[in-house]
């Protein structure tokens, strides 16, 4: 990106301070919103900083993969995620998350922007629509008992069974879900929601836990081809990984006692903004 | 019934486990990587940056190889990059894990699936994918 702002030439220390700063921000309001830290850490390096949308990718990839299993450490011990339908829907993610990093580089880098804008449109639109739980106890479904999906949590009223549905279909939408997340370095968490609360008719707290727990293996399916075409440079990767873990650290710990309705309508104004710019500097040619 | 109560505890077991190694792996490519930055920082503080254009030549560290011969000789990069390394495969780990504990609950049908998610991941190791 040829930027004509302040910031062209930084030095390394000042350039690290900012990042961490930043990745802080994303993280925190990451993990607050469930929106993730990478689709704000992007656009932050390339729109605000002037970095390469490579490098922002590669960076922000090695953070999903540090926020993702930093979370799902916590939610696996719960019982609650369901370890089969994670194991199960990774054939698919790993698969198109390879085909994703694989394919980015031979995209213009102008397009790969345009459709970061449009998922996070979509991911904005995903925070503050309400949801709607679709689960139900039928377990009749022919693939979901061939391959033991239906499972049960434990809630404060007891265990409680629920029913597996349409497993074609959410392995599809996973594998879409993958290529997004392959090609533009983020976890894709709106995508695997709807793939499993509105196709597969999940959980709420089943399908959040273990897309969690499914994120950090489909990260670094991926991560390892970006590692090795250079696109994961390790100034940019350290500030970015170590501000974003902590920001979403610090997020969850805040997660217990706020009530964020009113931080996700804000932030979705934000993030529309920062879809709407990339969108624009994508078609501009400017990214 | 009775097959169904040991499922659920071998489950438990392997839950508890896999949660340990997730944590820890995170934690200790974390530590890796945070002595890495300041190894680099006292180093290149006062460099100036330029990432504005991707240029792949220019990333010295960009294979496990490459990484090792860093690391060797204290290079701070080289340990940022090694934290990096750590990150990646605390999920692969992961998997090596879910696959011996189906192996020991003889759920034959997930030992495959986890193969085969492994195997993914083995060929995305391959050089030949970068382009």
């Amino acid at each position: 990106m040829i930027v004509d702002s302040i910031f062209v030439s930084m030095s390394v220390l000042l350039f690290t301070i900012i990042v961490l700063a930043g990745a802080f921000l994303a993280g925190l309001v990451g993990s607050l919103t469930g929106l993730g830290g990478g689709v704000i850490i992007i656009p932050l390096l390339t729109l605000v900083l002037g970095v390469d949308i490579h490098y922002a990718i590669g960076a922000s990839i090695v953070s999903v993969i540090a926020t993702s299993s930093g979370s799902a450490a916590a939610y696996v011990k719960e019982g609650i995620t369901n370890i089969r339908i994670g194991m199960f829907l990774e054939i698919a993610t790993t698969i198109s998350a390879v085909i994703g990093a694989v394919i980015t580089v031979y995209i213009n880098p102008s397009y790969i922007a345009v459709i970061f804008g449009c998922i996070l449109l979509f991911s904005a639109a995903m925070m503050v629509r309400k949801k709607v739980d679709h689960s139900d106890d039928k377990t009749t479904g022919v693939l979901a008992n061939f391959f033991k999906l239906n499972g049960s949590y434990p809630t404060a009223g007891g265990t409680v069974k629920y029913g597996v549905h349409n497993v074609v279909g959410g392995f599809v939408m996973m594998f879409v879900a993958g290529i997004i997340s392959g090609l533009l370095g983020i976890g894709s968490g709106a995508l695997k929601v709807v793939a499993m609360d509105n196709i597969m008719r999940l959980p709420f707290k089943v399908s959040t836990t273990t897309s969690n727990f499914m994120m950090g293996v489909t990260a670094a399916a991926s991560a390892i081809v970006y590692l090795h075409r250079g696109q994961i440079d390790p100034g940019i990767a350290m500030p970015v990984t170590l501000g974003v873990l902590t920001g979403a650290t610090v997020g969850s710990k805040l997660l217990v006692k706020t009530n964020t309705d009113k931080l996700k309508v804000i932030f979705a104004v934000v993030v529309t903004f920062l879809a709407l710019q990339m969108i624009y500097n994508g078609l501009a040619g400017k990214l | 019934m009775k097959q169904k109560g040991k499922h659920y505890f071998a489950d438990k077991d392997i839950q508890v486990i896999l949660g340990t190694l997730l944590r820890v792996g995170v934690i200790a490519s974390m530590v890796v990587v945070f002595i890495g930055g300041v190894i680099y920082l006292s180093g290149y503080s006062r460099e100036i940056i330029d990432y504005s254009v991707f240029n792949p030549s220019k990333t010295k560290y960009s294979s496990i190889l490459a990484i090792f011969q860093g690391l060797s000789v204290l290079e701070g990069k080289a340990i940022i990059q090694f934290g990096t390394l750590l990150l990646i495969f605390t999920p692969v780990t992961r998997v090596v894990f879910s696959i011996f504990g189906f192996l020991i609950e003889r759920d034959y049908l997930y030992v495959l699936i986890g193969l085969f998610v492994l195997c993914v991941i083995l060929i995305s190791l391959s050089n030949k994918l970068v382009g």
